[in-house]
């Protein structure tokens, strides 16, 4: 963990180890400040929180939103529940990890891209659905996510 | 010339097809044209197949068109749809399509009509009205009154909510809390975001509400990471209820307290079963607790505590400000009130439909839903989530009702209905139920933990026909283990979309036997 990591766990710690039940409002605070919760951090947020490394770790791994490595320059989140595949989520499934040339969990080798699982975005009269970062897109062909993923891989930011 | 009032949805379907896009065009067009209009992002009216559905008030009447695409506003402005105009997209007076028409909004009276932002737009459309009757009330006779109006869980489990209330109120102690289960992880269900971003006050009222009537002052929004525009609908209207003093100490210059604050989960179906949301509310992993003791006598950190579902807080307002027999006198049998269905999945019209309980299933799929959105026959339907039964068409004329459902083996839960056209591969359906139980399983008890791993393997077996009569056995005595050996309805209920695609789409499970021909 780097310096401005540590900074930044402590940062959160300080900021909300007060409230009741702190410990997931502390790792949403890591993982919007650094993209992730680096395993380094576990034993800060511990100390800081006078709970057992174990706990903290167990509760970290228990949650899927949370991630312990760093991720691509973004995250697709691709929905394969009931009302998605009603609608040809596991055909869409199939392209996505082809035309990434990643499977859930990966990231694509230009480090633009992370995909993840998700079950339900709340979007089901309109799927299939996906969430790149926190936009939610509705209605994805193969067509649309190619055409929506395109410029993301071109641009660094 | 006073400015054109343009409602655009910032609802998050809407924004999925476009809205935002849709929304910028017209300001950027009218910009061009030199014209005044004053855009609104209101919620959504719930017609989601219209989305972006964009309204323009012309001559006191809201005229919707729809779906605006961006690329659609330019021909728009050409027709005069400022004037309400006619247009190819053109859909009529908003409040005179059928779909709409049909409908009992009573939870939902005003997604879609207002600005979610504004405290002004609430309570010009009959807001805080509830809680101004609640403060001048009894907590013994709000909870009278929530009991009598027939309210139950709408997160699935349908409980009556009053009997909650009432053990909160009856169970002394020196903090209570009021949590709100935003866990929405149901596929096929949308109701609950619906709601929060497009109407949040409704919900701080209902639970401002059932603080005064618990005596709890401190209130929990446990919401699902999913819902990012949900959060900042809440956290607004959180931030203007509290300017207004509609939320903190001295509610309304009243003696009353409450206090709310929304948390974000973070990808766990668990979490949804409220002790395992409890749990997670405490900061530690989302595991179910054994019960008893209930929540409502030790809940969140050990105190006494109302949890319940968006839905169920969010009707509590208009219980309060139009009687209980208001609401009571809506519905069928045990099922009192209205229920916000969520149409979903492979449906030509999927939305949201709040009605009455008593309407059939199929009238709902077909007469609202239109069929399904490919034209092929529905062959399928699974109503009230991941955890409920696989309906085949001879189930389609179960009245929407908690009793009729259970009597099918089915469940009617969070309102969800997604449907299946007839390409389904109904022995996918049930693995894939096995596999969401064994991805999604806190780990505590067995039949859950293990079952639904072994559970993916019996249907794998099954279906490559290795001695299949043998792995069904198997499989339906996996299921009654599950059903009966489970802390809770994550495992408890994964049998229900399992046994029913066995039940009655058995050929899907039975590959047919390739004889070699004779040489």
């Amino acid at each position: 963990m780097t310096a401005a990591q540590r900074a930044a766990v402590l940062e959160a710690c300080a900021r909300l180890k007060e409230l009741p039940g702190a410990l997931l409002p502390i790792f949403h605070a890591v993982q919007q400040a650094l993209g992730f919760v680096p395993k380094d951090a576990v034993p800060v947020i511990a100390h800081e929180l006078n709970q057992s490394i174990a706990d903290v770790h167990g509760v970290l791994t228990f949650y899927h939103y949370f991630r312990r490595e760093r991720p691509g320059r973004h995250v697709v989140h691709l929905c394969r529940a009931e009302a998605c595949q009603a609608l040809g989520a596991r055909a869409l499934e199939a392209h996505v990890k082809s035309s990434l040339g990643i499977d859930f969990h990966g990231t694509t080798a230009d480090g633009a891209i992370s995909l993840e699982p998700v079950y339900c975005l709340g979007n089901c009269a309109l799927g299939p659905s996906m969430m790149i970062d926190e936009h939610l897109k509705g209605r994805v062909t193969g067509e649309r996510f190619d055409a929506l993923i395109a410029p993301l891989r071109k641009s660094l930011k | 010339m006073t400015a054109v009032k343009i409602y655009v949805p910032c609802d998050a379907a809407a924004l999925s097809v476009g809205a935002d896009e849709t929304a910028a065009a017209i300001a950027a067009e009218a910009n061009r044209r030199g014209l005044q209009v004053h855009l609104v992002r209101n919620g959504s009216r719930g017609m989601l197949w219209l989305e972006p559905l964009v309204e323009v008030e012309a001559a006191g009447t809201r005229m919707a068109y729809g779906p605006v695409h961006a690329a659609d506003v330019v021909a728009l402005f050409d027709a005069g749809f400022l004037a309400g105009k006619p247009h190819a997209l053109r859909l009529g007076a908003t409040a005179e399509i059928p779909y709409f028409k049909r409908q009992e909004r009573l939870t939902f009276a005003r997604v879609g009509l207002t600005d979610p932002r504004s405290l002004s737009d609430y309570l010009a459309h009959e807001g805080f009205r509830g809680l101004s009757a609640a403060l001048a009330m009894t907590p013994a006779d709000i909870v009278a009154s929530v009991t009598g109006s027939g309210l139950r869980g709408r997160g699935g489990a349908a409980f009556p909510a009053g009997i909650k209330w009432k053990t909160v109120l009856a169970t002394a102690g020196s903090q209570k809390y009021v949590v709100c289960n935003a866990d929405e992880g149901d596929s096929g269900t949308f109701s609950d975001r619906m709601l929060m971003e497009g109407d949040p006050f409704v919900l701080i009222e209902g639970m401002t509400i059932a603080g005064l009537a618990t005596g709890a002052s401190q209130g929990y929004i446990y919401l699902r990471w999913e819902y990012p525009e949900a959060k900042s609908a809440l956290e607004a209207a959180i931030a203007a209820a509290y300017a207004d003093h509609y939320l903190g100490a001295n509610i309304r210059g009243s003696a009353h307290r409450f206090d709310l604050e929304v948390r974000m989960g973070a990808g766990a179906y668990i979490c949804g079963e409220e002790t395992s949301l409890l749990e997670s509310l405490e900061g530690k992993r989302g595991q179910v607790r054994f019960k008893p003791p209930l929540p409502a006598v030790q809940g969140l950190f050990g105190k006494p505590t109302v949890i319940n579902n968006v839905i169920t807080f969010a009707s509590v307002p208009i219980i309060l400000d139009r009687g209980a027999g208001y609401y009571q006198h809506f519905g069928m049998g045990r099922s009192r009130g209205t229920l916000p269905m969520q149409l979903a999945g492979n449906i030509k019209y999927g939305g949201l439909v709040e009605i009455a309980f008593g309407m059939t299933l199929r009238e709902l799929m077909y007469e609202f839903g239109g069929g399904s959105l490919s034209g092929r026959p529905i062959r399928a339907v699974q109503v009230g989530g991941p955890l409920g039964a696989y309906l085949p068409e001879s189930q389609f004329d179960t009245p929407l009702d908690y009793e009729a459902f259970a009597a099918i083996k089915g469940m009617l839960g969070h309102g969800g209905i997604v449907v299946f056209d007839d390409s389904v591969d109904m022995a996918a359906q049930a693995r894939y139920a096995m596999e969401f139980c064994a991805i999604e399983s806190c780990g505590k008890c067995t039949p859950c933990r293990i079952g639904s791993t072994r559970g993916v393997e019996v249907i794998d077996r099954l279906v490559a026909g290795e001695n299949a009569a043998q792995q069904e056995t198997i499989l339906r005595d996996l299921c009654e283990t599950l059903t009966y050996g489970s802390l809770c309805a994550l495992g408890g209920l994964t049998p229900y979309p399992v046994i029913s695609a066995l039940d009655h789409f058995h050929g899907d499970f039975v590959k047919p036997v390739v004889t070699q021909a004779p040489a």
